[in-house]
């Protein structure tokens, strides 16, 4: 599976991607792109919902049930609220038809 | 193992959700194809969420399904509810859930008590810290730019304080990997961890949120990638470990557009610097009134309107976009100046003319525009002060020396709408309202956008 210096790897060539998707971002997109990528680790909430469902204690199952509850909210949350503020970027060409 | 077998069919499909989050992000950074880029992401959200449901090994799914719900239905309806102006804070408040998502999974992953190994160990436990201080850090963070924590905490030594706090939680880490994961030692270094974001985000002004925000974005991400590394979540660490050198990239580019450096921000509140004084302004500021600046424009070939926080303060961007509309039709060129740092994030301000529908081709980058004040008839100054100050060019001694700025003194006239006669944000006095070509236009943004309209319409 992911190990060892196949994990390394992933984790460069990911890093070197991150990097050259904001390089030439124009600053007006800025915080749409934060809220963007603040979505993207949303993805966070199939780890807590792994984790969820291998809890067997009540302690793991609670704080599990956190995670999963946090990870719904950011995934959703930062949908919503990206998708609100891109919905508004119109060009002229746009306004007119 | 069959090619359709579930195991393949899982990271098939997260798989996907990666190469769908890279190609959504791609497509965001162009106005163009900005909303298709979220939709796309969206998909692989879903993508990746629904498969999940079918992983082996995995009970407690009525649990599942009401933390999911109840998550999602608070977030849906904030998120739909919350004013453009207050999207900072949001997305802060969103991003502090993912970091504490992050720091529940290494959570139940050490109480679970599993033996991984020092590497996977240890980056569970650093996730697991770093989502935690990202987790409280953003909380902290909301609640100063919502209002609710007006206070700006400083004390003597709390740099030291913080550092001294960062040493106990890394070394209760090590402690925790060398395999002492018991109850009471795990449970400390959360608590710790969670006390370091609070500590660390308390002294960090108002103004210098959004670099924060930022950071911790980046954070996240982060903590993501190593708890997708010990979950073995090929999905959890590309898109973490994206958004981690996103957001380092992004937190870099805010930095330096507020002439700060990163460490600056963190370590130094503005204000800590008794403020030089810089060279005194010399001049009067000339007032002027509605209706001559209405005619002065309706005449002009060219006009700059540079918006800054005031005037969405003001509430006054649709009056502002309903006066550009006017310029237009008279055949004025009417182009839109946005500082890197106008609104409280970079491109902020960009949303909120957005949202008062201003179209994104007229409005122009400070590199654009900047060779374009000398030839513009008028440069509209509403709700903006020290990134139009120009002395940020000229006076080595200012606090503000060096930060790029809009260079409105150029422009043929300079009109300013404000409130007062005071200082900016950072109170230094701004050489621009005394400079010979500046007309001041003192009022509301909102009631003088008015009564230009009223000015421009009488013509």
């Amino acid at each position: 599976m992911i190990d060892g210096f196949i994990a390394l790897y992933i984790f460069m060539l990911a890093a070197f991607v991150g990097h050259e998707i904001i390089g030439r971002v124009p600053a007006i997109l800025h915080t749409p792109l934060m809220s963007g990528s603040n979505f993207v680790h949303g993805i966070v909430l199939v780890g807590a919902m792994v984790a969820l469902g291998r809890a067997e204690t009540t302690l793991e199952l609670t704080i599990g049930f956190i995670g999963v509850f946090l990870g719904a909210g950011n995934a959703v949350g930062g949908y919503v609220v990206t998708e609100r503020m891109l919905e508004m970027f119109k060009s002229s060409k746009e306004k007119n038809s | 193992m069959s090619v359709f077998s579930l195991e393949n069919l899982i990271q098939a499909s997260y798989f996907i959700a990666a190469v769908l989050f890279i190609f959504g992000l791609k497509r965001m950074s162009s106005p163009v194809t900005a909303r298709g880029g979220i939709i796309w992401a969206g998909a692989g959200m879903v993508v990746a969420t629904v498969v999940t449901f079918l992983f082996p090994g995995m009970g407690n799914y009525a649990l599942m399904m009401i933390a999911i719900a109840t998550g999602g239905i608070l977030a849906w309806v904030s998120g739909k509810r919350v004013a453009m102006t207050d999207m900072p804070q949001m997305i802060a408040l969103y991003n502090g859930m993912g970091g504490g998502a992050a720091a529940a999974i290494a959570a139940v992953e050490l109480f679970g008590g599993e033996q991984h190994g020092v590497v996977i160990g240890t980056l569970a436990v650093l996730g697991g810290i770093i989502g935690s201080v990202s987790f409280s850090g953003s909380l902290i963070a909301f609640a100063k730019l919502q209002g609710l924590m007006k206070t700006t905490v400083r004390f003597p030594g709390q740099q030291v304080f913080n550092l001294l706090l960062l040493t106990a939680t890394l070394l209760t880490a090590g402690y925790v990997v060398m395999g002492h994961a018991e109850f009471n030692i795990i449970v400390l270094l959360f608590v710790l961890a969670l006390i370091l974001g609070v500590t660390m985000t308390l002294p960090i002004g108002g103004a210098d949120m959004p670099v924060v925000i930022s950071l911790y974005n980046a954070l996240t991400g982060l903590a993501v990638a190593f708890e997708g590394f010990v979950l073995q979540n090929a999905a959890m660490i590309i898109a973490g470990t994206v958004v981690g050198a996103a957001g380092s990239l992004l937190t870099q580019l805010m930095a330096k557009a507020m002439n700060r450096s990163l460490g600056n921000v963190l370590f130094s509140g503005f204000g800590d610097t008794p403020v030089a004084e810089g060279s005194e302004v010399s001049g009067s500021m000339k007032p002027i009134d509605a209706t001559d600046v209405g005619v002065m424009m309706a005449f002009a070939e060219k006009v700059l309107i540079i918006p800054g926080y005031g005037m969405a303060v003001a509430q006054a961007q649709h009056k502002v976009w309903e006066l550009a509309k006017l310029l237009l039709d008279r055949g004025v060129d009417v182009k839109f100046a946005i500082h890197p740092v106008a609104g409280r994030m970079p491109g902020h301000m960009n949303v909120l003319l957005a949202e008062a529908g201003v179209p994104y081709d007229i409005i122009y980058d400070q590199d654009e525009i900047n060779p374009e004040f000398p030839t513009a008839d008028v440069a509209l100054v509403i709700g903006a002060n020290d990134v139009v100050n120009p002395v940020a060019r000229t006076d080595p001694a200012s606090p503000i020396y060096g930060m790029p700025i809009l260079d409105a003194d150029k422009a043929k006239n300079t009109v300013v709408i404000k409130r007062g006669q005071g200082a900016g944000f950072s109170g230094i006095e701004n050489a621009l309202f005394f400079g010979d070509n500046t007309r001041m236009l003192y009022g509301d943004g909102q009631a003088m956008a008015t009564e230009l309209i009223h000015a421009v319409k009488e013509l």
